[in-house]
């Protein structure tokens, strides 16, 4: 089955086209990367199916239901999450507090309840801690930061606690985007080690932008490649990379000849 | 892997009087507060009713702006909707303790019509609405004479308990210093809970936080309707103190004197709010007193150095503004790391 699926999705900025009748889908449990040169399209695809950008054509179906109008804020409470290609964390708050709020549609505490607190949102609050220490914070290993201010860590722990935070919404789908940008050889190793485990281990769907060819190649069950807004090419990754197409997006049309003729 | 009863010690963690000592230096701030009016003389117990009152409403201020970010330039005028609400009510015969919480909740009313332009224009633009709200409700103080009296106001009766009249600065006192003391720890409770923490990440970055199920129509309504709430509360208890619901006591200067409590106190800080409200409080006062004891030696002073004040007051707060940009609260923290005495988390 296929939670995610987007259907001839089209967007477009002014004159240029983000999205060009882009379908793709997401089989249930697996990891299906998205790859494409820059400018692609590729975030906007992700902008598109968490709610910030409205397609001008095209449906976005999330476990068989249209989601395409329901607002963004929304989208986090059906069960998808995701991580931005520059870190989007909250820099005035602790990396625990970021974390915290990942949790934020799983509770229920209104105004009134958190004034008071000893109620209904002390014991909320207290049982969403202990969740994120036992399935978050020790699993990503970053039980040392947990009470450090965000603009204090290095770049890929950065990384690392969008990720928590994303984790701590306890999501169906996993929109990763660029997870390994920026980081160095043993980040990388640890970061495609944690998205391997929470796919097999929780059942976590996870999509996943990556330039990294060497990691989408390792880690993905399936891969779709734009190209200015279409996608020219999907399949396994062995398939994906023996594509004409996709060699000539990528290394030009010489290239491709080239390839070709060597073959 | 840690083991254990993680309930036991993460209460522990989040809780906010730990040790035996934070509870020790609790209890002599309440006693503190309690004996207060019987220490000090009726000049400090008004001075304390007034930083009350301002504590209050500049707490209520720092959770719309300096937690949810989104400017106020018309808090007076929130104040100015709860002290004629309550003064309404209680000429009516309502108790004070039903009066208050109903000033705060027609503050909160009006303070949500107004917070919802907010979802679609933002920043200076926004204040500049708030700006307006302050002008057309201190248009309607004037104007709308059957309720508000017009220009000249509309008077309290003192507040009574039990059939006893609570007349007097150190009677109200102990209105207004419960009050704020329970507003200040709810205040604090919020910012323990998801729904502080959706105020924080509207401010910081409204985009990421719809991502996280933030709905940002919600939550801004929600952070301005607490805030006018509190500024309600405080401006019905300025009714009981002063007796009187006036149009000119909550003007434009009001609204400003607030924020620059809140900047020069620390923005996004419950500890920012009370040392800024002191600041705006005292430092005129203590310029004042200052005066008058020169004034003996130097008659001219009186003459001279009045306006002087208000020159030294506005340049301490861009003395502050400039040497300490996160304002006192920071400034505080910075000497408790020194000292490693102070015993409460803040
Ligand atoms: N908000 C926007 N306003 C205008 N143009 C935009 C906007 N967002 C994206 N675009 C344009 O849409 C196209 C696709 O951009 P997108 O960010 O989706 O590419 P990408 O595949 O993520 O690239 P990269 O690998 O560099 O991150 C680009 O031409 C970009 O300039
Ligand atoms: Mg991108």
């Amino acid at each position: 089955m296929n939670i995610l699926e987007v259907e001839r999705l089209s967007l477009s900025f002014g004159g240029i086209r983000a999205l060009d009748d882009v379908s793709l889908v997401a089989p249930q449990g697996a990891i299906t990367a998205v790859i494409g040169p820059n400018g692609a399209g590729k975030t906007s695809l992700f902008n598109a199916i968490s709610g910030f950008y409205r397609p001008e054509r095209g449906a976005i179906r999330f476990e068989g239901r249209d989601i395409g109008r329901v607002p963004a804020s929304r989208r986090a409470g059906l069960g998808l999450a995701r991580t931005f290609q520059n870190v989007s964390l909250f820099r005035g708050m602790t990396v625990l507090d970021n974390i915290k709020l990942g949790g934020h549609s799983g509770l229920r505490a209104g105004a009134l309840s958190a004034m008071w607190y000893l109620g209904r949102a002390r014991e909320e609050e207290m049982r969403l801690r202990a969740e994120i220490e036992r399935e978050v914070i020790d699993f990503l290993e970053i039980d040392h930061i947990r009470g450090l201010s965000i603009g204090a860590l290095a770049y890929g722990l950065q990384k690392r606690v969008e990720l928590a935070r994303a984790l701590a919404m306890r999501p169906k789908v996993l929109l990763l985007d660029e997870p390994v940008a920026g980081m160095n050889r043993e980040e990388t190793e640890d970061m495609a080690r944690f998205i391997l485990d929470i796919q097999e281990e929780r059942g976590i769907t996870v999509m996943l932008v990556e330039h990294d060819m060497g990691l989408v190649m390792d880690i993905s069950n399936h891969v779709v490649v734009l190209n200015f807004g279409r996608v020219i090419a999907s399949g396994t990754p062995a398939e994906v990379r023996a594509s004409p197409q996709v060699i000539e997006a990528y290394l030009g049309a010489k290239a491709a000849r080239k390839a070709r003729h060597e073959a | 892997m840690r083991t254990g009863d993680y309930r036991a010690s993460y209460a522990q963690d989040e809780a906010l009087f730990v040790t035996p000592v934070q509870r020790a230096w609790l209890l002599a701030l309440i006693v503190g507060l309690a004996a207060f009016p019987w220490a000090a003389g009726s000049y400090l117990t008004y001075i304390a009713v007034l930083l009350g009152i301002h504590v209050i409403s500049a707490t209520g201020l720092n959770i719309m702006t300096g937690y949810t970010g989104l400017i106020s330039l018309g808090h007076a005028a929130f104040m100015g909707v709860g002290c004629y609400a309550v003064a309404y009510a209680a000429n009516a015969g309502v108790p004070f303790w039903i009066a208050l919480p109903l000033g705060g909740l027609a503050s909160a009313a009006i303070g949500l019509v107004v917070g919802i332009p907010s979802l679609r224009i933002k920043g200076l633009y926004f204040a500049i609405a708030t700006l307006a709200a302050q002008f057309v409700l201190g248009f309607v103080f004037r104007e709308w004479e059957p309720v508000t009296g017009g220009v000249r106001g509309v008077n309290l009766p003192a507040p009574s308990l039990f059939g006893l009249a609570i007349e007097g600065d150190r009677a109200v006192y102990y209105i207004v210093v419960p009050a704020a003391v329970a507003m200040l720890v709810a205040a604090r409770n919020l910012f323990r809970t998801r729904v502080g923490r959706a105020f924080i990440a509207i401010r910081d970055r409204d985009i990421s936080a719809e991502v996280l199920g933030i709905s940002l129509l919600r939550y801004k309504l929600t952070a301005f309707a607490i805030g006018s709430f509190y500024a309600g509360v405080a401006g019905g208890l300025w009714g009981y103190f002063f007796r009187a619901a006036t149009p000119e006591a909550f003007s434009l200067g009001l609204s400003v004197f607030y924020l620059a409590a809140i900047i020069v106190g620390g923005l996004g800080s419950i500890l920012g709010g009370i040392l800024g409200a002191a600041f705006m409080t005292m430092v005129p006062e203590a310029l004042r007193a200052i005066v008058a004891w020169i004034a003996p030696w130097y008659p001219p002073a009186t003459v001279l150095l009045s306006p002087m004040r208000e020159i030294v007051f506005g340049a301490l707060i861009v003395g502050f503004l400039v040497f300490e940009p996160h304002g006192l609260a920071e400034m505080w923290r910075r000497v408790r790391r020194f000292f490693h005495l102070w015993p409460f988390k803040t």
